[in-house]
């Protein structure tokens, strides 16, 4: 019981960081039925740029608050990460957009294939650590055996930023004329034109959204696990990419929820079972799933009335 | 409180409607590709301010082709395309669609997935919703069925609904020019009928010119102050929509046996 507690929250905290990098993934297939490759290293370039922001911030300008350097990281962090998606748009698949199908595929593999190098260029390829902190946790309660459930601030933090973020993307994408714009894109792209809607702009705008949230989730993976290296992009991302296959590519609230029992199945067989094998079982699942639901768990199969 | 709203808004389109009738949209020499084939093989046709003007003629010849081509989607790869005395043939087609006309195109294109509200949300969205409330009511008077599916999804409505939705949609950015392609496509004859003097009365009392491409040529001919009859890519005749109606030939290809 107590395990499983313990397992409970600890997935959930992965799960939420692969949530986050998710969405970018399926806002991105949904709206230009690409599958953009480069995410995982824009995830992992995210974590780097936190990296040194709080490095900056806690030596340079001596702030002392991890509370307020965790803001400042985390706002910096997205910003930048965002404009690195922009170009990365404007730069690699833009171009190609009229191209055949496969055209802007090959290109993302490009653009993670140079984004992975070109960190470990400028940052070295030993993995980076981030000084000690936030190790206080609260034990929530201790069972009979002297197991100990416990929950890290990290945790609460990386779980409640992610729950409010998320809350405010949903509010973005279903209530403002932003948002609105971008789902018009996602549904019929021509008519979104005709309606005096910037089809360029608005998936230049889901780039720059996909790329904030990974941000975060850098922000937060190097949070919890406190080291990133230039290859820290490949499996995250690879993983994050079978939660939004697995939620139904193309679906918000599905990537989350494969984000989440990615996570969830990976602890808890790294728990149970053995560590070794977890990525197997993550990926079993998914095919097993995918059998019986080809669409996803919460995507739409394409029934449409003409 | 609306209803004044919607007296102030006649009285400008009037005020616009009352000059002169000189064209709002003008077509010339217009060729449109789709690949290396020919669709459009030089078109020449005027809209003039505050008309009713059709485009009849049988499947495949062209006409949904010149409504999108208007709209630089696809483009016109030779001739001009002019709108209240600016060349819009090579503008991109989002910025067209800011300069105060709208199409319910071919196929409805509504937003499945969409509330019918969304769909209305979107369809003002050009002019940033500014009198959407006001316009909203308007649309429902119109369409009432639209006010009872307000909040369900655009895709599971049925067809003639949707081909409502998206009338409704094109008249929320208040256009100058509307162009309707095949309005009565699909639809109930009560409806088609009710579709029609709603254009009328959009163009009597508001003003609005309307382009209107047809199937239905005989209520169209009947509506339209003039029309014009293309063959495969070509304009091959025009005139009012009386002498198109009486005409022997556009009779024998367009009228005879169909529904009157």
């Amino acid at each position: 019981m107590e395990v499983f507690a313990q397992q409970l929250i600890n997935g959930l905290t992965l799960g939420s960081i692969y949530g986050l990098i998710a969405i970018g993934y399926t806002m991105v297939f949904g709206i230009i039925g690409m599958i953009n490759f480069a995410h995982g290293d824009v995830f992992m370039l995210s974590a780097f740029i936190a990296l040194i922001t709080f490095l900056i911030v806690t030596t340079w300008l001596g702030i002392s608050s991890i509370a307020l350097a965790l803001l400042i990281v985390l706002i910096v962090a997205m910003a930048l990460t965002a404009l690195w998606g922009w170009s990365i748009e404007r730069i690699a698949y833009r171009p190609l957009r009229g191209s055949f199908r496969l055209a802007p595929l090959i290109s993302a593999i490009g653009v993670s294939i140079f984004l992975s190098n070109f960190v470990q260029v400028v940052q070295g390829a030993r993995n980076k650590p981030t000084p000690p902190m936030m190790r206080d946790v609260i034990t929530l309660w201790t069972g009979e055996n002297g197991y100990a459930v416990a929950l890290s601030y990290k945790q609460i933090i990386i779980m409640l930023t992610t729950v409010v973020l998320l809350a405010g993307f949903w509010y973005l994408v279903q209530k403002t004329p932003l948002g609105r714009a971008q789902r018009a894109c996602e549904q019929d792209r021509k008519m979104a034109a005709l309606l005096g809607i910037d089809v360029d702009r608005t998936i230049s705008l889901t780039f720059v959204l996909g790329a904030a949230l990974a941000a975060v989730a850098g922000t937060m993976y190097l949070l919890y696990y406190g080291v990133v290296s230039f290859s820290d992009g490949f499996t995250p991302g690879v993983k994050a990419f079978t939660a939004a296959v697995l939620g139904g590519i193309g679906s918000l609230p599905g990537a989350v929820l494969g984000g989440l029992l990615i996570g969830l199945i990976e602890t808890f067989w790294s728990a149970y079972f053995s560590i070794e094998y977890k990525d197997v079982a993550a990926f079993s699942i998914l095919a097993i799933v995918l059998i019986f639901m080809p669409s996803g768990i919460l995507g739409r199969p394409e029934v449409e009335k003409v | 409180m609306s209803v004044a709203g919607i007296n102030v808004l006649q009285d400008e389109t009037r005020a616009r409607a009352a000059g002169t009738r000189a064209p709002l949209l003008t077509v010339r020499g217009v060729k449109t590709y789709y690949g290396n084939i020919i669709a459009l093989k030089g078109v020449d046709l005027d809209v003039n301010e505050g008309e009713i003007v059709t485009l009849i003629g049988a499947n495949g010849a062209g006409k949904s082709t010149l409504m999108m081509t208007i709209f630089g989607s696809p483009r016109a790869r030779e001739g001009t395309i002019t709108y209240a005395g600016r060349d819009i043939t090579k503008m991109p087609t989002h910025e067209i669609a800011r300069l105060n006309l709208a199409q319910s195109p071919e196929g409805r294109r509504i937003f499945p997935r969409m509330t019918v509200y969304e769909n209305l949300q979107m369809g003002a969205a050009v002019n940033g919703g500014a009198h959407f409330e006001q316009d909203l009511e308007r649309v429902c008077v119109m369409f009432p069925r639209l006010k009872e599916r307000l909040y369900q999804r655009g895709g599971t409505m049925s067809g003639g609904e949707q081909q409502m939705l998206a009338i409704a949609r094109a008249l929320m950015s208040r256009p100058r020019l509307l162009l309707l392609d095949e309005p009565s496509l699909g639809l109930a004859p009560l409806i088609v009928k009710q579709i029609f003097s709603a254009i009328k009365e959009l163009n009597e009392r508001d003003g609005m010119t309307v382009f209107l491409v047809e199937q239905n040529a005989y209520h169209a001919l009947k509506l339209a102050h003039r029309g014009y009859v293309m063959v495969t890519g070509t304009i091959t005749m025009s005139g009012t929509g009386k002498q198109l109606l009486d005409d022997p030939s556009v009779k024998a290809a367009y009228l005879e046996g169909g529904r009157h």
